[in-house]
């Protein structure tokens, strides 16, 4: 560009400003001073771009954080975006599978969208903050999908990824630490509730959620007041065994709770750059989300179509395979031979004491044909592989069930 | 509503449930009704305006002068529209001694002359220049001719849902590439894309033939002769015929509106009702699928399908709204360019003009100045910035010459299409406006002296006023650019390139779908075969 080259305003001006992020290579977030003190393995990954913990000082230990005491998550890097405005209702029930009509103020649903083609673009949470606000948290960044889907309605949408500080608290004494922190009420939440409390003179958003399988809270708050969250909590749970963890821990604890991952265990839409890598709802188990009965949604027709055609190409199982050694990214077989699918995560479970994964078949397989499934793991044992065979059977997610998690009032220690 | 209303008098059947209502009774919406009723069924057509037509109408301009409003020569009706509603038998005159020639004026030189259809002769040319351009206009027809089967019938689709005869007519033209011999074939495919400049500097020199055809390919489009792909535009208009002869032109008699009113005659004929005054402001979708329309009034109308002959932009986001369609889609429609550059000028003379060097007959032709190449470049470079050609170019047609009733006696009525004219002008049409009439009238006077000091009423429709008037978005020729991105299967946009939209029971018809714009009839007609076939 010449020397008197001027900085062009383009139509799309507002929507670059509102996505710099990749400007940095990796961000910090903003609990980064207390993670960086804990870190003692110097084990990092980047998590959408922000620098994240994989483990702090143990990943088994923090691992059993999450299933005896409580474990606390920074979970910033999740994106997410304010919906406000009168339309807010309408717009999200356009955009999202499920009805959002029925999502009253102060609740959470889990929730996913598609494109035109009724291909997943992502999953995630939707929080009803109030009658018209809502957040909604995600893997991927979608702003100008999300912009463009607003085009008819009296709608503001804003990108607050870094303006928001998010923790996970999760763990059978979580709601003992909340409530040494003096966050009075929080017992009245029940699962997928959420309700705002009074910290620092701001507003921290508690919802009983959570990416466990287990007794859980996930807190927001503006970033200035991460810190003193962070510290408000720590110094709480002190007597009931909070721990920091990393990535590695809490994987563990999803797979348990059979949960799945955008771009882990399925590819989104917008990342899918091969043709049959697209899937779509009932191809990764979120058909239940798929309401018929509401009017209409992003990729209803082409969701209805593959329904009524019978063009469903490929299922989303979790399987119990045989030993203890884990299939990670194994090939699954029928009668041994003929290849039918990919495991995506998979692991011993140490709360299930069984050995399970999560995995994408090509129906009928997983579908209606479930015997005689097979994985093949390659185990490296001193630089050569053992190649194994290991039997396969189709069982239900979630692997583990705690009614702890849903337990009303939540268990005290 | 019961069946028993369906045998009440026409005037009450307005509010009975129609088979299909067709909303916009420009010529397209009213092709498709006629045939959609003579296929048995019950069509109400609704049109904003207070008569028929839309793009292809007759108007008072000036007390006793007459005009095509907008489209003012016929060079694409098609051939099984003429058929299919006998529109001869309804008073259309299409037969060769209607046809006009066109003449290239120059400042430098005398005009030459393309007389038949489009310069079967070629009069005022060296010997040389008449046998390059004879080569030329052979090689031309026959590649036009190549892709004039695919305008006729909806776009191929790539999904492989066409029926045996669809496929059937796709292998011919396969088939007819293949006859074209290795070396035309490999041609064919050289030149497709090209720009016309380039194509017509290999072959000719003359620049007022060059300037001519340069002018034809680039004629309601956003293009310049030298923008790539503008020789498509030239491909477009040749794939038109007009009394079995391609490439004809004609100038009707009573204006663009006679063709409106054979198409209004034969289709009451066949059943359909013609609702003038109005206008739709919303299309009624339940469940995923059209239910009916309300109109501005208010008044609400159900029928079992609605095809809309209204432009694509409009159908979707404003009669639709973007809450009943998908995202993609929605940034899809737009996405699509649809800003016009083509005004339409209207003079009330009091004598008919002198242009220097031609005859009576010649005054009966298309009169272009388009006098070189560049100069229809020029024309074009200023409208990328929002400004109006200083020097703009233009078709122009004396029709009270050949049809005095469109004139009072003596006096005679001037109508040119006049490009470029950006539907965005950066200065705002109110202060823009006065000056491209005065532009406008500084090149007539040049080529037809003294032409200004007989004008008694001069009107100048910009596509702003196009667009407001007619209801053509952006003024545009098309309902949207015709440029390769917005062809075939791409038009308007993928997911309603078969006239079927992502409605069920929602019906584009339209110049915004394929082929395009001009007054064919052709998306009208692809419609409504679309039509019964899938909706049985
Ligand atoms: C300046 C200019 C010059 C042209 N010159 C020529 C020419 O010489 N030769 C040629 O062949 N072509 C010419 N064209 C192109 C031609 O006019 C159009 O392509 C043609 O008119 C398109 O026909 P249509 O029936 O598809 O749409 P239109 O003619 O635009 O008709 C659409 C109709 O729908 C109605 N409508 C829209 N919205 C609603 C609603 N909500 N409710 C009810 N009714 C509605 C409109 O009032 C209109 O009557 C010219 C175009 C321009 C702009």
């Amino acid at each position: 560009m010449g020397k008197t080259a001027k900085k062009t305003s383009s139509p799309y001006a507002g929507r670059i400003a509102a996505r710099s992020h990749f400007r940095t290579l990796r961000l910090d977030t903003p609990f980064q001073p207390r993670i960086d003190a804990l870190m003692k393995q110097n084990d990092w990954y980047s998590w959408a771009g922000y620098r994240a913990p994989a483990s702090l000082w143990d990943e088994e230990l923090e691992y059993f954080a999450i299933r005896s005491t409580a474990a606390l998550f920074d979970i910033s890097p999740m994106v997410k975006y304010l919906i406000q405005g009168p339309d807010s209702e309408a717009y999200l029930d356009r955009v999202t599978l499920r009805d959002v009509t029925r999502l009253r103020p102060g609740r959470v649903q889990y929730t996913a969208w598609c494109d035109d083609e009724g291909h997943v673009l992502d999953d995630g949470t939707l929080f009803r903050l109030t009658e018209d606000a809502f957040r909604l948290c995600c893997q991927e960044r979608h702003l100008p999908w999300l912009l463009d889907s607003a085009i008819g309605y009296d709608v503001s949408i804003v990108e607050e990824t870094e303006e928001i500080a998010g923790l996970a608290l999760q763990g059978p004494t979580s709601f003992a630490v909340l409530r040494e922190a003096d966050f009075d009420g929080v017992e009245h939440l029940k699962v997928f509730d959420l309700a705002g409390f009074e910290h620092q003179g701001g507003t921290v958003t508690i919802s009983r959620t959570g990416f466990t399988g287990d007794l859980g809270y996930e807190l927001f708050v503006p970033a200035n007041l991460a810190l003193s969250l962070w510290d408000r909590l720590m110094e709480a749970g002190q007597a009931r065994g909070i721990r920091a963890i990393g990535y590695t821990a809490l994987n563990r604890a999803r797979l348990e709770a059979g949960l799945i991952v955008a771009n882990a265990d399925f590819s989104t839409a917008e990342h899918a750059l091969r043709p049959d890598r697209v899937r779509m709802p009932d191809e990764i188990g979120l058909g239940f989300m798929v309401d018929a009965k509401k009017g209409h949604f992003n990729g209803r027709r082409a969701i209805m179509a593959a329904r009524d055609g019978k063009k469903l190409r490929h299922v989303l199982v979790g399987i119990e395979i045989e030993g203890n050694i884990p299939a990670e990214h194994a090939i699954v077989y029928h009668g041994k031979k003929k290849e039918v699918g990919l495991v995506s995560a998979a692991g011993w479970s140490p709360l299930a004491k069984r050995n399970i994964a999560i995995a994408s078949l090509v129906r009928p397989y997983g579908h209606t044909v479930n015997d005689d499934l097979w994985v093949e793991i390659y185990a490296m044992r001193e630089l050569k592989y053992e190649r194994l065979m290991k039997r396969a059977r189709i069982v239900p997610r979630p692997f583990i069930k705690l009614d702890r998690r849903t337990a009303n009032p939540p268990a005290d220690f | 509503m019961t069946s028993s209303e369906a045998a009440a008098p026409q005037a009450s059947r307005w509010n009975a449930k129609s088979d299909v209502i067709v909303i916009g009774g420009g010529h397209n919406g009213l092709v498709c009704a006629a045939l959609l009723a003579r296929s048995g069924r019950k069509v109400l057509v609704l049109e904003a305006a207070v008569e028929a037509g839309g793009g292809a109408r007759t108007e008072e301009f000036a007390p006793g002068f007459r005009v095509s409003s907008v489209a003012h020569i016929l060079n694409r009706l098609h051939p099984d529209v003429v058929k299919e509603l006998s529109l001869e038998a309804h008073g259309l005159k299409l037969e060769p001694a209607t046809h006009i020639s066109s003449v290239s004026l120059s400042t430098d030189d005398d005009p030459l002359v393309l007389t038949g259809a489009y310069g079967e002769g070629l009069l005022g040319a060296s010997d040389k220049e008449a046998a390059a351009w004879k080569d030329l206009r052979a090689q031309l027809f026959r590649y036009a001719g190549i892709l004039k089967p695919f305008l006729s019938r909806r776009p191929p689709d790539l999904g492989g849902r066409m029926s045996m005869a669809e496929t059937f007519a796709l292998g011919q033209t396969a088939l007819a590439l293949k006859k074209l011999g290795k070396e035309d074939m490999r041609d064919f495919l050289r030149v497709i894309l090209m720009n016309v400049a380039d194509l017509l500097d290999e072959q000719l020199t003359d620049n007022r033939l060059k300037g001519l055809l340069a002018f034809d390919a680039v004629l309601g489009s956003h293009l310049g002769p030298r923008s790539p792909t503008s020789l498509l535009g030239l491909y477009y208009r040749l794939a038109g015929e007009i009394g079995g002869r391609a490439g004809a032109q004609t100038v009707p008699a009573g204006g663009m509106g006679a063709v409106t009113a054979a198409i209004v005659a034969s289709a009451e004929k066949a059943g359909v009702v013609l609702r003038t005054d109005a206008a739709v402001r919303r299309i009624v979708v339940e469940n995923g699928r059209a239910a009916g329309v309300v109109l501005e009034s208010g008044e609400e109308i159900s029928g079992s399908l609605v095809v809309s002959a209204a432009d694509p932009s409009t159908t979707f986001l404003e009669l639709v709204g973007p809450r009943e369609l998908n995202t993609g889609f929605v940034r899809k429609v737009g996405n699509i360019r649809k800003n016009g550059d083509a005004a339409k000028l209207h003079l009330a003379l009091d004598r008919p003009p002198q242009f220097a060097g031609i005859d009576t007959t010649g005054l009966r032709g298309r009169l272009v100045i388009a006098p070189s190449t560049d100069h229809v470049e020029r024309a074009f470079n200023p409208s990328k910035y929002g400004e109006f050609s200083p020097e703009p170019v233009m078709e122009i047609t004396l029709p009270s010459l050949a049809d005095p009733s469109l004139a009072p006696s003596g006096a005679c009525v001037l109508s040119a299409v006049v490009q470029y004219a950006p539907y965005r002008l950066r200065e705002g049409w109110d202060a823009g406006k006065p000056k491209f009439l005065k532009a406008i009238m500084n090149i007539l006077e040049r080529y037809a002296p003294g032409i200004g000091k007989t004008v008694r009423h001069a009107e100048l429709l910009t596509p702003r006023d196009i667009e407001r008037r007619y209801r053509m978005p952006g003024g545009h020729w098309h309902h949207g650019e015709l440029q390769a991105d917005q062809m075939l299967m791409s038009r308007p946009v993928f997911g309603a390139e078969g006239y079927a939209t992502p409605i069920d029971g929602l019906y584009l018809c339209g110049a915004g779908s394929h082929p395009g714009g001009g007054v064919s009839g052709a998306p009208g007609l692809n419609a409504a075969r679309r039509i019964i076939a899938l909706e049985r």
